[in-house]
């Protein structure tokens, strides 16, 4: 399932723009390959990103992945409900398993296109 | 009964079937000017002989003394059934067994290990035990580092001398900037430690009871590192636990301990046991193993190894840390000795090894020029300034078979005639009164 109105990253990660700021989180593809996520350490509100660079991690069952940010910006929301319940982003990657909001300060460059992306996750299998 | 891995045949074998010649071909890659030109290695002994040898070696060592000596490490009665127990062949083992559906008497071990000490220091979780004290409060500090963000923390001057050059050594290369706040008489500068506090600090290091003995309630110094976002790390002598304010209780986020003195014999140094602790909020910047209780398909108990996820098999070069491993036998005895002494008995062991330093420190004090360092409580160990050098006065006595204590003069140049002195509940009254006299008589 790759929903044809998001940006997305061969670090498969997904972005939202609207308007300034963008919604992040990890495509569908990326939480079936991780298998039951157990926990995700993500910034604190205020927090500055680069984008391709490191924004946090999540851990599943079975792995310890890096996340990398599709937008440079500062944090202005963070998904606290992960907290408690890591187990959205495997139900619902592309909603309520968002993982931060970003106020973008620079333009993203080399963002991929759904069939871009799809490409991508057909060749990582 | 000789020792030999492969047989000529085997060798001939595996070499085959990975198609090398010899032995010298398979290691052709290393340069000849990187070989040992020879190992020289002496000719090979009996079993017989090879006993003598050691015998003799260990003959050496000299166990008879009365010694006053602690400084982090201390001679308290070990009961004969840890040494039993602990030698059984299902725990008896040079490695750590961790595959849960073969190693759940292990597992279960670590899990009760881990939580024996968290009640002990008040904390929340504890991993299975790293190597030693020094290395418990090096992984302490780089939890909090990791953490926070920041790469600056306060050790108190107060804190093992042996542990504070582990810390310089381990971080020496990290980039990370420690401060020593210096003590005075014994005692941490609290203005000074607040005074040098800042938004940048990683972790406040402190000891309980500390390196020369006092007793020091850390509550406002935890609070004032909390409300700028630092960290609080006690290293603690665990026996003395069961009887003082537990670093929970003074708002410590990590309390880390050497662990020898919970069942280990000194043993000239070790193998000794790092204890780490810490609040739930942490448990992900924990190193090392930490056992699990879970149920199994079938509802039924089961223990395994949990949140591996910090690890090195999984995370790689973002692990924790790198170590990977326990010292499983040295915590299993620790679990046993502290099942066998129980919450009362530990508290005892405390009491009376406490009894025996204030009527110590009574003794030596009343001696014309020998004083307190300072007039801070203390448990079983203390500092007292002698009129000459501690190390004049500890060889003297040494050739009574006498070790009068700690003298601090390695550590703390400025204070040449300080001794720490410690008991347990092994000392006998008549050896205080010896020492006492023996400390009298050299004035």
């Amino acid at each position: 399932m790759i929903p044809g109105d998001l940006k997305y990253t061969t670090s498969h990660e997904w972005v939202r723009i609207e308007g300034g700021t963008a919604v992040v989180g990890i495509t569908d593809f990326a939480q079936e390959q991780l298998g039951d996520i157990t926990f995700v350490d993500l910034p604190a509100v205020g927090t500055n990103l680069t984008q391709g660079k490191e924004l946090g991690s999540i851990e599943s069952v079975k792995a310890a992945s890096d996340l990398y940010s599709p937008v440079t910006g500062e944090v202005v929301a963070v998904n606290d409900d992960l907290a408690s319940a890591p187990e959205l982003i495997n139900q619902e990657p592309y909603a309520r398993g968002w993982l931060v909001k970003v106020k973008i300060t620079a333009a993203p460059a080399n963002l991929l296109s759904a069939g871009d992306y799809e490409a991508v996750a057909t060749s990582d299998h | 009964m000789p020792y030999i891995p492969h047989t000529p045949e085997e060798v001939r074998e595996m070499l085959e079937s990975i198609g090398v010649s010899s032995v010298e071909e398979l290691f052709a890659d290393i340069p000849q000017t990187l070989r040992p030109a020879s190992f020289d290695l002496p000719p090979g002994m009996t079993e017989m002989a090879v006993r003598a040898r050691l015998e003799a070696l260990a003959a050496k060592n000299r166990i008879d003394f009365i010694s006053f000596l602690g400084a982090g490490f201390y001679d308290h009665y070990v009961p004969a059934a840890v040494d039993a127990l602990v030698m059984r062949g299902e725990f008896y083992t040079a490695y750590t067994p961790y595959q849960a559906e073969a190693s759940q008497g292990t597992l279960q071990a670590i899990f009760e290990f881990q939580t024996a000490v968290c009640r002990l220091f008040g904390m929340d979780v504890a991993n299975a035990s790293v190597y030693d004290g020094g290395t418990a409060i090096y992984e302490a500090l780089m939890m909090a580092v990791r953490h926070t963000k920041r790469r600056k923390a306060l050790i108190c001057g107060t804190v093992s001398p042996i542990y504070r050059t582990m810390l310089a050594t381990f971080t020496e290369k990290l980039g990370l900037s420690l401060t020593t706040v210096p003590h005075v008489r014994g005692l941490t500068d609290f203005a000074a430690f607040e005074a040098a506090l800042d938004s940048e600090c990683a972790a406040v290091v402190v000891a309980s009871p500390n390196f020369f003995g006092s007793i020091q309630d850390y509550t406002a110094l935890f609070a004032k590192a909390k409300s700028l976002g630092a960290l609080s790390i006690t290293s603690a002598y665990p026996v003395m636990q069961s009887v003082l304010a537990t670093p929970r209780s003074m708002g410590a986020d990590i309390c880390v301990a050497e662990g020898q003195s919970l069942g280990l014999p000194l043993s000239f140094g070790g193998p000794y046991l790092g204890i780490m602790t810490c609040v739930k909020e942490l448990v992900r910047q924990m190193p090392g193993r930490i056992a699990g209780r879970t149920t199994d398909g079938n509802g039924r108990t089961g223990y395994v190894l949990t949140l591996q996820a910090r690890e090195q098999h999984i995370r790689r070069q973002k692990a924790t840390s790198n170590i990977c491993s326990n010292q499983a036998l040295c915590a299993l005895r620790v679990l046993i000795h502290l099942c066998l002494l129980g919450d009362e008995g530990l508290r005892r062991q405390a009491l009376h090894s406490m009894e025996k330093a204030h009527y110590a420190a009574r003794r030596l004090s009343a001696i014309p020029g020998v004083r307190l360092l300072n007039d801070a409580p203390f448990a079983n160990e203390f500092t007292i300034l002698l009129p000459g050098t501690a190390l004049e006065s500890c060889s003297n006595l040494m050739r009574w078979q006498y070790i009068p204590g700690f003298p601090l003069t390695r550590y703390y140049p400025e204070l040449d005639n300080a001794l720490v002195v410690c008991c347990t509940e092994k000392h006998r009254t008549s050896d205080i009164d010896t020492l006492a006299d023996m400390i009298g008589a050299l004035q």
